[in-house]
């Protein structure tokens, strides 16, 4: 049986509202970690994720100045001087299949849809420490690989050539985001 | 406060149209085993620290209707652009997300009613002022009365109904819009209650 030292861990916490802010902020010192910094809009987000190197991020989508998707996009910069690596979950009330399709286009890692639990949150960062991704560049992606399971019959135009396709088996982004609590 | 320390290069696999990076897993160092009998439960501890915080709940709550109430009064004011229907829908979408949190799950249906209009309708310049009115009184009402009306099951009744009526005009107004209706329609990804 795995657990996670919290303690060892530095959050950012982005949202512009500061009731959920407050609601991040007691999860995560609840769960051990002593390192949450806070963000109430994109830039500042993107300011902080420079200066403080968090190791993970847990972002709102639906932000004033740019968004949590836009966050997402500048992180997943594999040219930039910063680490474009580090885990983002997202944490939104947008709630339709379709978003979460987008979010995983711009490199979120893992996407949990309000309202919050204390067991769904716990459950993401787990996810997120023990069971890293690899990344994937192509011409138009970079950011974690986006298959979760096999599926020999697949001839989408996306479709990677060269190579066995190594997969982590695991529930995709849609069935995960399904289970809240 | 930066981290000093630089971490390994990632490895790199190239293939013919993408490459496979394998960055330096650095949070490894913080997952450690435990006996099964262990006895701290930190998802229990974070339950009852979400508790502890209960009592403010009501008073956020309200303060997120009043933010609502201003981001309308901002509407009738000055009409529908980027920056006032932005505000709305943000906080509209927060009382969704938030509102089961807090205590008062109807007031998240009504906001999440208020949410599709101001998303999916293509023309908020002719969306009837009432059917956005109703939602903020009904979402304003819930709240200030939430002793009464929620135990007596009007809350529900009252959400149920808004979001009826707001996906009949939906469905209306995107009519040539089959695609989009299509999308609209689907079921969202969070379990029923």
């Amino acid at each position: 049986m795995f657990r996670i030292d919290f303690n060892k861990l530095r959050f950012l916490v982005c949202d512009d509202n500061p009731h959920m802010r407050r609601i991040l902020r007691t999860l995560l010192h609840s769960f051990g970690a002593r390192e949450v910094y806070e963000a109430e809009d994109g830039a500042t987000a993107l300011e902080m994720y420079s200066h403080y190197v968090p190791d993970i991020v847990i972002a709102d989508w639906a932000m004033p100045i740019f968004d949590g998707l836009e966050l997402a996009q500048m992180i997943r910069q594999p040219d930039s001087k910063g680490n474009p690596y580090a885990p983002i979950i997202m944490l939104t009330g947008h709630s339709e299949k379709r978003r979460i399709t987008m979010a995983r286009d711009a490199g979120v890692t893992e996407f949990l849809a309000k309202p919050i639990s204390a067991k769904g949150l716990y459950l993401r960062i787990m996810s997120v420490v023990a069971h890293p991704r690899p990344f994937i560049k192509t011409k138009n992606y970079f950011g974690p690989d986006r298959r979760r399971n096999t599926t020999v019959a697949y001839i989408g135009p996306e479709r990677r050539n060269g190579g066995e396709a190594e997969v982590l088996q695991q529930p995709s982004l849609l069935d995960k985001a399904r289970v809240t609590g | 406060m930066a981290k000093n320390k630089a971490p390994a290069p990632p490895k790199v696999q190239a293939f013919a149209d993408h490459q496979v990076i394998t960055p330096p897993n650095t949070l490894k160092h913080a997952i450690r085993r435990v006996i099964d009998r262990e006895l701290d439960d930190p998802v229990a501890r974070a339950e009852q620290a979400l508790a502890n915080l209960s009592g403010e709940f009501k008073t956020w709550m309200r303060s997120e209707c009043d933010r609502l109430a201003a981001a309308h009064a901002a509407i009738l004011k000055k009409g529908f652009n980027p920056q006032t229907r932005g505000e709305l829908f943000r906080a509209a979408h927060d009382i969704k997300g938030d509102a089961s949190t807090f205590g008062f799950p109807a007031a998240g249906v009504a906001a999440e009613s208020l949410c599709r209009i101001l998303e999916h309708a293509p023309d908020l310049a002719v969306v009837p002022p009432d059917l956005i009115q109703h939602h903020i009184d009904a979402i304003q009402a819930i709240v200030r009365e939430h002793n009464t009306i929620e135990k007596a099951g009007v809350a529900n009744e009252l959400s149920a109904r808004l979001r009826t009526v707001a996906d009949d005009y939906l469905t209306v107004v995107n009519r040539d819009r089959p695609d989009h209706l299509e999308m609209i329609s689907a079921p969202s990804i969070v379990p029923k209650e």
